[in-house]
């Protein structure tokens, strides 16, 4: 009792002393000179928030979607196309007329969190709110505080352009009720820090999900988490980050990962693609903690089996003739890079005997490669890039499907035969 | 064009036995993904005309790098090859390129009627001011080799290229959104006959030796062709 009074009176009188010294300096002075560094202190944090969302953003790759091709930052425009429609995505420039320059962080946080707009309405899971729910509040308010301080762009995007049924509303809340559970983050007190950290950025922040899912007709990822699946609108497929036939990276060292995610490149892969667009944009800012607490969680994923097994084909005369005429397009056109078994030059040109990407069912993005080429990611750590040239122009369908067939059954490698047709839907498909 | 979201693929493989294949450190091995077009000379493809590049201006060739990559110029396998290229390292490859010597072809034996001949001479070295036409030679030298760092040269190209150019600056594709556009409106004022004629006339022509681009472009010009040289704040 006695020591609780001491305390609360020492208490007291601090708080008291406090106030005096605050009520009772004497001169206007030392007065203005505490405000001076209150005002000191704000701006200091406030700058710090600021850079502490802009790293954020980045890393969330807010970007990415938020600016057209070639436009002006963050100024939207860029078409998303899905079964349900096109997306054009919104300016998130301050710009008070076309951007979100009258938003408050609390309206930031509502779209991020709840995926409502600003007067309420309820958004489309384009804008992966079914992910960014898992972000914090402070990360949000941070990330809100960087995108008040652009250059606000005065920029009108034309409208999004729904489906029927999918633009009735009702619909929408229906799926949100069925699909969607708002919900911050929270850490598994059983596991470190680091993979924490890890998960938080990959399942929120990331995002990643968004693409390395296979989405249901109603364009919902189910319990499936990572497993996998074609990209929305496009020929490409974001392979499993569970499955060890795909890219899951259980077999993987850790260095490997956190360099195939920050360079683009690893002794044993290249990114191509979306994921290059997102190593470029994206991972390729995080600081060395964050990349290696994504690759700590990305390697600790289950194992789980992939959605289809890649069954190799039945070797008859006809098709030991499709491999033999793969074999002679091979030497021709690929092994001056890729070698004479396949294996490559390590972080230069990926080997492709035992290479999974290669061997993967779908075959699309294999074919995609053939058919287009292109430079892995310039970035810090691996800023002139070796490219990979296109052959669309080159080889025709059938003979893209024979070097592909041969390449998917060579070397140890097993999968199943590429078609003429399967090269044929790659030819015109949208990025 | 545009992806649904922002993720993708990655190849992944194993370790195995055979030697690496070493690849040299330099710029040609780098460029190898577009020496399967652009070979020493200009070609037709099964889908498009590819032109050489060696030799042509480095601002010249770096710009047509950041505008297909951007979607300015738009030619889709060129945007897919570059469409994750820095602009230091574009501007390496079209440092590469320009500095490449490779020999021109000899020129072509083109029917030019003495009149038509009179016509592309006249167009190419005085212009037609009462239609704002410039002379060529204003700003693509005169000798026709080019303007450092961002006007290319006109000599040693084939006349079908030259034709397809102008085509081209007509319907406003190649400097797409880009304003002051200089070359479409002097394409679109030029008729038929007169970019026939200049493009027979020019392909006629053999490369001087030793004449490389000129140094500087006249004050006015450079005014009317500002877009060249602006820098765009694109990721």
């Amino acid at each position: 009792m006695k020591r609780a009074l001491i305390a609360a009176s020492i208490a007291c009188l601090t708080a008291m002393g406090l106030s005096f010294e605050l009520i009772g300096a004497p001169s206007a002075e030392k007065g203005a000179a505490a405000k001076k560094e209150v005002t000191a202190e704000k701006a200091v944090s406030s700058a710090q928030r600021q850079s502490r969302g802009a790293y954020l953003a980045q890393a969330g790759n807010c970007m990415g979607c938020h600016t057209a091709q070639g436009g002006r930052l963050y100024a939207g425009g860029r078409s998303l196309s899905t079964p349900f429609g096109t997306f054009v995505t919104p300016n998130i420039t301050p710009d008070k007329a076309t951007g979100i320059g009258h938003w408050t962080e609390q309206d930031f946080w509502k779209a991020l969190h709840e995926g409502k707009s600003r007067d309420g309405r309820p958004l489309y899971p384009s804008f992966p709110y079914t992910e960014y729910t898992k972000i914090t509040r402070e990360d949000s308010d941070a990330i809100f505080a960087h995108l008040q301080t652009l250059a606000p762009v005065a920029q009108h995007n034309p409208p999004s352009k729904i489906n029927f049924p999918y633009n009735f509303q009702p619909l929408l809340s229906l799926w949100r009720a069925i699909y969607f559970k708002p919900g911050v983050y929270q850490p598994d007190t059983a596991k470190s820090h680091e993979w924490n950290r890890g998960a938080y950025l990959v399942q929120g922040l990331g995002h990643c999900n968004a693409c390395h899912a296979q989405r249901n007709p109603l364009g919902a990822v189910g319990d499936d988490t990572l497993g996998g699946g074609q990209i929305m609108g496009s020929n490409w497929y974001a392979p499993s980050l569970t499955s060890s036939q795909e890219a899951g990276s259980a077999g993987w060292p850790i260095e490997e990962i956190t360099q195939l995610l920050t360079t683009g490149i690893s002794p044993q892969s290249a990114t191509s693609g979306p994921m290059a667009d997102v190593v470029r944009q994206s991972l390729q800012h995080l600081s060395k903690e964050d990349a290696l607490a994504m690759a700590n969680y990305l390697k600790s994923l289950p194992e789980t089996s992939p959605r289809v097994r890649a069954a190799a084909p039945v070797v008859t005369g006809q098709v030991k003739n499709w491999f033999q005429r793969g074999a002679k397009l091979y030497e021709k056109h690929c092994q001056d890079c890729h070698g004479d078994s396949g294996q490559g030059a390590p972080g230069i040109y990926p080997p492709l005997a035992g290479n999974r990407g290669v061997t993967m069912t779908p075959p699309v993005n294999a074919v995609r490669s053939v058919l287009n080429g292109g430079y892995p990611p310039s970035t810090a750590g691996n800023p002139r890039p070796y490219g990979m040239p296109p052959f669309a122009q080159v080889l025709r369908d059938d003979e893209v499907a024979q070097v592909l067939s041969y390449i998917r059954n060579a070397w140890g490698n097993h999968a199943s035969l590429v078609t003429t047709d399967q090269v044929d839907r790659s030819r015109e498909g949208s990025h | 064009m545009a992806f649904m979201f922002s993720a993708g693929f990655a190849v992944a493989g194993v370790a195995i036995a055979a030697a690496p294949v070493d690849v040299p450190d330099t710029m040609a091995e780098r460029v190898k993904a577009c020496v399967v077009c652009h070979g020493p000379e200009d070609r037709m493809g099964r889908d498009a005309y590819y032109p050489r590049i060696a030799g042509k201006p480095e601002g010249y060739i770096f710009n047509q790098l950041r505008n297909f990559r951007d979607g300015r110029r738009y030619y889709r396998p060129m945007t897919l090859l570059l469409a994750n290229v820095s602009d230091r390292y574009l501007l390496e490859m079209a440092a590469y390129f320009s500095a490449l010597e490779q020999p021109y072809p000899p020129p072509e034996r083109t029917a030019l009627s003495s009149n038509e001949s009179k016509l592309a001479q006249k167009l190419i070295n005085q212009g037609d001011p009462s239609r704002k036409i410039p002379a060529c030679v204003e700003c693509h030298g005169k000798a026709l080799m080019g303007t450092a760092p961002f006007i290319p040269g006109l000599l040693g190209l084939p006349r079908v290229y030259l034709i397809a150019q102008f085509g081209a600056w007509r319907s406003g594709g190649l400097l797409r959104g880009q304003t002051p556009d200089c070359m479409s409106e002097i394409a679109k004022e030029l008729t038929t006959d007169e970019t026939n004629a200049i493009a027979a006339w020019l392909a006629a022509q053999s490369v001087p030796e030793k004449t490389g681009a000129a140094a500087n472009l006249p004050v006015e010009m450079a005014r009317r062709c500002e877009s060249l040289f602006h820098r765009n704040d694109a990721p």
